[in-house]
Formats: structure tokens, C-alpha cells, sequence
């Protein structure tokens, strides 16, 4: 069933791209969208293998950058490394814990916008930069924190919707078995 | 055996980004309009969603609420209407004078209603994709000029076969030359460019820079497009003058406008036909 999770990530992906580009009422409410793409990014990297992890970062990036006057590809390499940094690390991160959950989605959304525009200075594009970057880079970056675990928590459902569910634990161990016989053989 | 894993796929993104970046203009473009075709038929779904909402609301409006809205719209209309005849009456007097002193004649705005169907997913870009593309019988082609009603909304930055992209007004990619007008007597009172602002958070706001020193700049005082540089015409309004400072010690004058045209509520735009 490693495929169908695989498959559901790059929809998610692709319907949040879509959703980003089609709905403007966060963007006239708080002057700025919310990228959901690094908050998948966080649970691919997490949950998933790593040739997954590329998939979603480089068809995300393509995607994001079709409906974008960004340079086609430029969004995939940040979002691919900060995936690769967390698949890295993940035997070192309580990924069942909310509030690692909060604090990757909010680095990886606080990164990831930046290291694309470092990118798209350095690809010699000209993006706009003002003060209000700073408050749009904070949105994105709270927004996507707290879109992580929710994206957990639908994920995991998800996958209990359509794996099997794993086997309980016994409580039994082989080696603290109380071998119980008839006793010592006593002749009267 | 696990590091090379990392290092092979790093490997493979780099070599694909890497070729996509590096494709000839002309490609790079086709392949991002096919990637974002994908997204079309979730575009047309969600327009007609949104069409079929409206719908059930306009149905669902009280009888009496819709007349008093025709009864206005009517009212409206015969303004119009009086308007309309105004103009018609000083557009062919103009046109006598012009051939009395053989001057060029005006050509009319030929305009192509457009419906504002996905906005830019990035923050550092004011960009928007309107549903008209090279297929239209009016054949949409880059630069072409974008308005509303209230004024200038941008010019057009890429063009699809069944949609276009459009560089807003406040977009690094949407600079161009304005003047100030006088609002009591319509005259000229200065050029300058205009652009984004860097030092404002209000995302209504750009800059008109490069203002000659001496120039009476006043808040209130309209910015409409100069003509000069070939791509918006003369006369489309942008916006009003908010403030005025100094700038280079006196050599130069930079004003904060405020746009004619919300542009984060725009629904439908007219495209300028050439």
C-alpha cells in the first residue's frame, strides 16, 4: 500500500498548489498566502522513502512554479533539501509529538520561501522585496506550522482507512514463561 | 550504502532542475504552460462551482431586494445612457477638428472581457491568470494593456493558447512611465515611473519616482499612464497621490500612490486590443 500513500501525498500536493492559486481570501486578509507544499514536504520526509520525498519535491516545485511567474524549477531544490535534511535526521525525531510536528512544519516553511528567493536573486530575477516580505514570510511560516499536524492527523487516518492494521502486541514473552510441570517425581 | 542513496537521488534533482533551468526560453515556456494545464480543468470546475453558487443565491434573494436593484440599475443605465451621448457628440466633434488640422485620427478602445482565474501562489510576485489566451478569435499577445473600469490593473506578461498571465501594477515586472495631473484645470504637472513600493506594508501602494525636483506635487493629484514607452496608452488612470518627500537632496521628488484598482478583489478585466 506504499504507493497509494505516495499517490495520495501528490495529490494533496497538487490540489494544494491549485488551492493556493485559486483562493484569494487569505491573501486579502492577511496580505499574504500560505505555501502548504513544505508542510508535505515535512510528512513525506518523515513517513515516507526517499525516492518518494523527490517525487513530491520536484512535480510540488514544477507545479507551483507552472502557476507562478517564477522560472520553471526554481522551487524545487529548496523544497527538495529541506526534505533531504529531514529524511536524514528522522530516526532522531518524535515525529508522533505535535509540537515537533509544529516546529518542523514552521522551519521548513520559514526556509523554504527563502532559500527560492535566494535562488531567484541568484537566477537573476528581480522578485519584490519590501517590509512587507517580512510579515508575508511570517504568515507563511506560522501557516504552515500549524497546517503540519493536521496534515498528520488526516495522513494517518488515511493510511488506517486503507492498510491493514497492524497485529496487536501480546503481552507474552517466550523467556518469562513460568514453566509449570507436575514437580520433582518423588516414589513412595 | 545509505549516504550514496542520499548523494544518487540529490544527484538526479539537481541534473533535472538544472536542465529545466537551463532549457531555451521558447521551451521552458511551452513546458510550463503544459504543466500548468494540468490545473485548467480544476479551474473550470471551480469557476462553474462558483457560477452555480451565485445562482442559488441570486434565486434565493427576496422579490423585493432584486426590484430595488432594477429599479437602480435602470437609473443607472439612462445616466449612462446621457453620458454615453456626451461623449459621442465631443468624440466626433474631435474627430472633425482633428481632420480640419490633419492630424491622426483616434482609433477606438477595442476591449476583450477577461474572468480572473487563479492569482500567483507566490508572495514576491503580483501576478494573475485571466482566461484568454493566442486561440481567442481577438488573439491576446504580450504587453497588451489590462484595465477595470476604476483604472489600470497591468499589462500582459505571458500568454497561453487558452490563458494568459498578467504583470500587475506594483509587479517588478510592471514598471512604466505616469504623469500628474492637476485635478482643477487637467493639466500636466509632472512625469516620473512608476513602481513598487519597498517601504510600505500596504499592498495598495506604489511609488512614483524619478520626479523632477521643482514639480508642485500635491496628495490628491491624479497619476495616469504617459503613453511614453509604447505599452499602456496615454490617459489610463493608476491611481492618486497619498504623499510627497525629497529625495537626492532636492534633485528629485518621490510620491506614494495609492491605486485606482483594488487588485486583490478583481473578478473580471478588459483586455486593450491593439
Amino acid at each position: 500500500m506504499n504507493w497509494l500513500n505516495t499517490l495520495a501525498i501528490l495529490l494533496v500536493a497538487f490540489l494544494a498548489v491549485f488551492a493556493e492559486s485559486y483562493f484569494r481570501g487569505l491573501r486579502t486578509l492577511l496580505g499574504a498566502q500560505i505555501d502548504l507544499l513544505p508542510a508535505l514536504v515535512v510528512y513525506a520526509s518523515l513517513s515516507t522513502t526517499l525516492s518518494t520525498v523527490a517525487l513530491v519535491t520536484t512535480l510540488g516545485g514544477f507545479w507551483f512554479d507552472s502557476l507562478s511567474a517564477n522560472p520553471l524549477g526554481i522551487s524545487v531544490l529548496p523544497l527538495f533539501v529541506v526534505g533531504l535534511v529531514i529524511h536524514y535526521c528522522r530516526d532522531l525525531i518524535l515525529r508522533e509529538q505535535i509540537y515537533a510536528q509544529f516546529m518542523l512544519g514552521l522551519t521548513a516553511s520559514a526556509v523554504v520561501p527563502l532559500l527560492t528567493v535566494l535562488s531567484l536573486i541568484g537566477a537573476g530575477a528581480d522578485p519584490l522585496l519590501s517590509w512587507s516580505s517580512l510579515w508575508q514570510w511570517l504568515v507563511m511560516a506560522l501557516g504552515g506550522a500549524m497546517f503540519t499536524p493536521v496534515l498528520f492527523h488526516f495522513f494517518d487516518r488515511f493510511n488506517r482507512a486503507f492498510n491493514y492494521r497492524p497485529q496487536s502486541q501480546t503481552s507474552f514473552r517466550p523467556d518469562r514463561e513460568i514453566k509449570r510441570d507436575r514437580g520433582p517425581h518423588v516414589d513412595y | 550504502m545509505l549516504k550514496r542513496q542520499y548523494y544518487m537521488t540529490f544527484g538526479w534533482v539537481l541534473l533535472v532542475v538544472l536542465v529545466v533551468l537551463n532549457l531555451p526560453d521558447r521551451k521552458a515556456e511551452r513546458l510550463k504552460l503544459a504543466v500548468g494545464g494540468l490545473f485548467l480543468p480544476l479551474f473550470g470546475m471551480a469557476g462553474s462551482t462558483q457560477n452555480l453558487i451565485d445562482q442559488a443565491a441570486n434565486s434565493l434573494a427576496p422579490r423585493s431586494t432584486l426590484s430595488k436593484e432594477i429599479s437602480n440599475l435602470r437609473k443607472e443605465n439612462q445616466q449612462l445612457r446621457e453620458q454615453l451621448m456626451q461623449v459621442q457628440e465631443a468624440w466626433r466633434e474631435n474627430a472633425r477638428l482633428r481632420q480640419a488640422l490633419n492630424w491622426k485620427q483616434r482609433i477606438p478602445w477595442q476591449l476583450k472581457l477577461a474572468r480572473v482565474i487563479g492569482q500567483d501562489p507566490a508572495n514576491w510576485w503580483r501576478t494573475l491568470i485571466i482566461d484568454a489566451g493566442s486561440r481567442d478569435p481577438e488573439g491576446i499577445r504580450t504587453n497588451m494593456t489590462v484595465i477595470t473600469a476604476d483604472g489600470l490593473v497591468g499589462r500582459i506578461s505571458e500568454v497561453g493558447i487558452d490563458r494568459s498571465r498578467v504583470a500587475m501594477v506594483g509587479d517588478p515586472n510592471c514598471r512604466f512611465s505616469a504623469q500628474v495631473l492637476e485635478p482643477r484645470d487637467k493639466s500636466i504637472v509632472a512625469k516620473g515611473i512608476v513602481q513598487p513600493s519597498p517601504s510600505t506594508l500596504d499592498r495598495t501602494l506604489v511609488d512614483l519616482v524619478y520626479v523632477p525636483g521643482g514639480s508642485l506635487l500635491k496628495p490628491g493629484q491624479s497619476v495616469l499612464t504617459s503613453g511614453d514607452g509604447g505599452i499602456f496608452r496615454k490617459g489610463i488612470l493608476v491611481g492618486q497621490i497619498v504623499d510627497v518627500r525629497t529625495n537626492d537632496f532636492g534633485l528629485n521628488l518621490e510620491a506614494r500612490v495609492k491605486l485606482a484598482v483594488n487588485l486583490d478583489r478583481l473578478e473580471e478585466v478588459w483586455v486593450l486590443l491593439q
